[in-house]
């Protein structure tokens, strides 16, 4: 159990963890400049996407071509909005991992409704909110830690989506009308791209400029703090899980209306993590109290190009797993490393 | 020198010991005897150093200078495990159980018979049954650790001790979370230790329990040692008069006098919450409240019932003549506390008050951004403007706004938790331990704040467990034992041999 400390640490004056405090950046490693680390880590992911772009531009031809990259990010669309919400719910100090599912469990229920493209949309979101409303009220309401209660609820949903679909392919090649929702090409740019953006810029604003994201790093960063600072903690907690929700069930959608159909098990737990990866590859701490939007979208484009790079280069697709195991235990790592150094 | 023990041989000495954390000296020159088989209490007042002697006998913290003899023979314990092996045990006041497993277990922890990496478990209970037995303590080895009384796991406590062979146990505060009746039974395990040669060292915050067990007293104030003595030659008033005693002192601002019209600005009544017994008090605008105690008393308790940090069982809490704040036994946070004008400068600045890794203006701001931003988003522009003036009005000088706050000295951290609690205009301050691991300028400054704050109206409830800084501030002082108000002292009444004996509650432990 978490409960909050009355007494703090009793006993004599000062303790040895003041002492500690008192002196950061303490020889962890003298080989290293003491600024670079921390520097490197606050530009973060930038300079390593930037080489990568450019090594890809000068290796193959067709990387560095409008479309190519329109399509990266197109193709990134469903992924960029989920991995947006999921940032809130990390930086809160929480974890989703139902968000494959509820993309599912969305993209079936829409498909269903397909005649109709507006409630299509309304009940595709709707049951999304739902799901992140209950894993919501499990983690905040009932302290349930939220790793588990995401994976409990993950399953729950999968099932749901199953019973939706009856276990087949749904299509919904009869109803053009809902596949335009995300194909309809708008300044040369698809729909599904524009709501990416207008959600990922929304969920920047939510995290950088509100009140509410505020209230997110704090309850992240410490909630005893945040709590004895006036703020509703688990309000906040709990938003953040509604709004991932919502942003797994809308990815699901635009999903659906692109390829017109769905089906229950859409490799959703691999969804779920390319999410995760995205988000801490760019920087965002798996302890809460840290993170951006922009870090997020840098972070995902990033795995983006690496498979990109792959395919037009022509590399053993095997190795790219691999190499994306690498530089998600390097995010990890270092982000763990500053902490211990910061103490 | 300290004075030859008149047991048989010292069993541990101490040769000119000195600790400091940070820049606040804990011990000084220390020296001591410790008579083999004895029992030897350390007593002084909260900061007096006795703890951390304790921990440095039992090599949980290192001296910065000064020897340590073991059966007169000079020993450098690197931690507790050095020590242990030597027969060192210390039994600290939080206590270390493994609250899922057995008694048995937790007691054989680390040296649980083994057979090729498999616990013996046969082994294991007849080892436990032994021991147990020797000690004489009626203990259920299969007994789940976590669901224990304290006072049972004290027992366990012990019994870990004794099965690591330990000569010497130092017992920090063992009975301050005990009732009556386990304050008895620990106490006739710590005689029938005695008896069987073990040495116990105690520290205790409680006088008559001193005297009624120990064989020796040694007294400290401001990290010296006043005296090392025979339990039998003294009394709660001798001991009391040695810790007494100025230190060298910080200095205090002029206080202002309380207009004798000032409304009252809080008034609790008949509180009861955890911790907390049956406490009503008020406070009036420019008034500083001092609230002394041993640490334990119920202050930190207090204070955080008043901010609703904890839930109220019974009672009402009321700013400024409206009933803003009370309710009993509702859900309400310190949301409303906060709102009702009440604000409050938690005790553990690190765990309850900062955001480390957030920046200055961030950490500032946090409880008042409702004022700084409109629909929702926030105004940095008069966010930073904001949070610079009320940086200036605490007196946090030079640094980036945008800096993490950790980076910040402890006083300048401290400051920033006065200044996001002032930004929300409060009528009432409670500042728990505000100076607790800070410079003595940054103490100054936070004097200098406090006494500042009271001309402009608000009441200052202050928690110190350093005497002296409640005496040099307060106009009125509050004692608290046991969860209650003992004793109130205004203007000359207060001195600090009254506030430590209602603090030490003489003769309430005494030797029934």
């Amino acid at each position: 159990m978490n409960k909050p400390q009355v007494r703090g640490r009793p006993g004599d004056g000062p303790g040895p963890g003041d002492v500690a405090a008192a002196q950061p950046g303490r020889a962890m490693a003298d080989w290293l400049p003491a600024e670079l680390l921390p520097r490197l880590r606050r530009g973060g992911i930038i300079f390593p996407f930037l080489v990568l772009f450019i090594v890809l531009s000068v290796a193959s031809g067709s990387f560095f071509t409008k479309v190519n990259l329109l399509d990266i990010v197109d193709q990134q669309a469903s992924t960029l909005i989920i991995a947006a919400a999921g940032t809130l719910v990390l930086v809160a100090g929480g974890i989703d991992l139902s968000v494959g599912a509820s993309y599912a469990l969305a993209g079936v229920t829409a498909t269903q409704l397909s005649a109709s493209p507006l409630l299509a949309v309304l009940a595709g979101i709707g049951v999304g909110l739902a799901v992140g409303l209950v894993n919501g009220v499990v983690t905040t309401v009932f302290r349930i830690n939220s790793l588990i209660a995401t994976l409990a609820m993950s399953f729950v949903v999968s099932g749901l989506a199953s019973l939706v679909t009856g276990g087949n392919l749904i299509i919904a090649y009869t109803h053009p009308a809902f596949g335009d929702l995300a194909r309809t090409a708008f300044l040369s740019v698809n729909t599904s791209t524009w709501t990416m953006l207008a959600a990922v810029a929304a969920l920047g604003v939510v995290l950088s400029r509100t009140t509410a994201g505020r209230y997110m790093y704090a309850a992240g960063s410490n909630a005893e703090a945040a709590r004895l600072a006036g703020i509703r903690v688990q309000s906040i907690k709990l938003s953040t899980f509604v709004l991932s929700g919502g942003a797994a069930a809308l990815a699901g959608v635009i999903d659906a209306s692109r390829v017109l159909s769905a089906q229950a098990s859409n490799g959703e737990t691999t969804l779920t993590f390319t999410v995760l990866a995205g988000i801490v590859v760019g920087g965002t701490s798996i302890l809460g109290g840290e993170g951006a939007i922009w870090r997020t979208v840098v972070g995902v484009l990033f795995i983006a190009l690496i498979g990109n790079g792959f395919d037009l280069l022509g590399l053993n697709p095997l190795y790219e797993q691999i190499t994306l195991g690498g530089i998600l235990l390097l995010a990890v790592g270092s982000d763990a490393w500053s902490r211990l150094r910061s103490g | 020198m300290p004075e030859q023990s008149r047991f048989q041989g010292a069993h541990v000495e101490l040769r000119d010991v000195s600790k400091s954390f940070g820049g606040a000296r804990a011990l000084e020159a220390v020296s001591l005897q410790i008579g083999r088989g004895s029992i030897h209490a350390l007593v002084g007042e909260n900061g007096a150093g006795k703890s951390t002697l304790g921990k440095i006998i039992a090599g949980a913290l290192p001296p910065d200078r000064g020897q340590l003899l073991l059966g007169g023979e000079p020993v450098h314990f690197h931690s507790p495990r050095d020590a242990i092996a030597r027969g060192i045990v210390l039994i600290a006041q939080e206590l270390s159980i493994v609250r899922s497993l057995s008694v048995a277990e937790n007691v054989f922890l680390g040296t649980e018979p083994r057979q090729a990496g498999f616990l013996r478990r046969r082994a294991l209970r007849r080892r436990y049954a032994e021991l147990a037995a020797t000690a004489g303590f009626e203990l259920n080895g299969e007994a789940n650790a976590g669901g224990l009384r304290t006072a049972d796991q004290q027992k366990v406590e012990i019994l870990r001790a004794l099965c690591r062979n330990a000569e010497l146990i130092v017992m920090d505060e063992p009975t301050a979370a005990l009732s009556r009746p386990d304050v008895d039974a620990l106490h006739k395990v710590i005689r029938g230790l005695a008896r069987a040669g073990t040495t116990v060292v105690l520290v205790s915050h409680f006088l008559g329990e001193v005297l009624e067990l120990a064989d020796e007293v040694t007294i400290l104030r401001d990290g010296h040692v006043v005296r090392t003595t025979a339990a039998a030659d003294q009394t709660e008033e001798s001991l009391l008069d040695a810790m007494l005693g100025r230190s060298l002192g910080a200095t205090f601002p002029a206080r202002r006098p309380v207009p004798a019209d000032a409304p009252v600005v809080l008034s609790v009544r008949d509180l009861t919450a955890p911790g907390v017994q049956d406490v009503s008090l008020d406070l009036r605008a420019g008034e500083i409240v001092g609230l002394a105690g041993l640490v334990g008393a119920g202050r930190t308790e207090l204070a955080r019932a008043v901010y609703r940090a904890s839930r109220l069982a019974a009672g009402t809490v009321t700013v400024a003549g409206e009933q803003s704040v009370s309710r009993v036994g509702r859900l309400a946070g310190p949301r409303t506390a906060l709102r009702g004008g009440i604000a409050m400068i938690p005790e553990s600045r690190k765990d309850q008050g900062l955001l480390p890794r957030r920046s200055v203006t961030e950490n500032v701001s946090l409880a008042s951004l409702g004022q700084l931003s409109r629909a929702g988003i926030i105004r940095s522009r008069p966010e930073r403007r904001t949070v610079r003036e009320m940086l200036g009005r605490v007196d946090v000088r030079g640094g980036s706004q945008a800096a993490p706050a950790q980076t910040l000295s402890g006083g300048n951290q401290q400051k920033l938790l006065f200044a996001r609690m002032l930004l929300c205009q409060p009528r009432v301050l409670i500042a728990d331990e505000p100076t607790r691991g800070v410079d003595v300028g940054a103490k100054r400054a936070i004097y200098d704040l406090l006494t500042t704050l009271t001309a402009d109206g608000l009441g200052v409830l202050l928690i110190s467990s350093d005497v002296e800084e409640i005496l040099g501030l307060a106009h009125r002082v509050l004692v608290m034992r046991a969860g209650r108000i003992a004793a109130e002292f205004t203007g000359d009444e207060a001195t600090e041999a009254a506030v430590l004996s209602a603090a030490f509650g003489a003769t309430e432990r005494g030797a029934s």
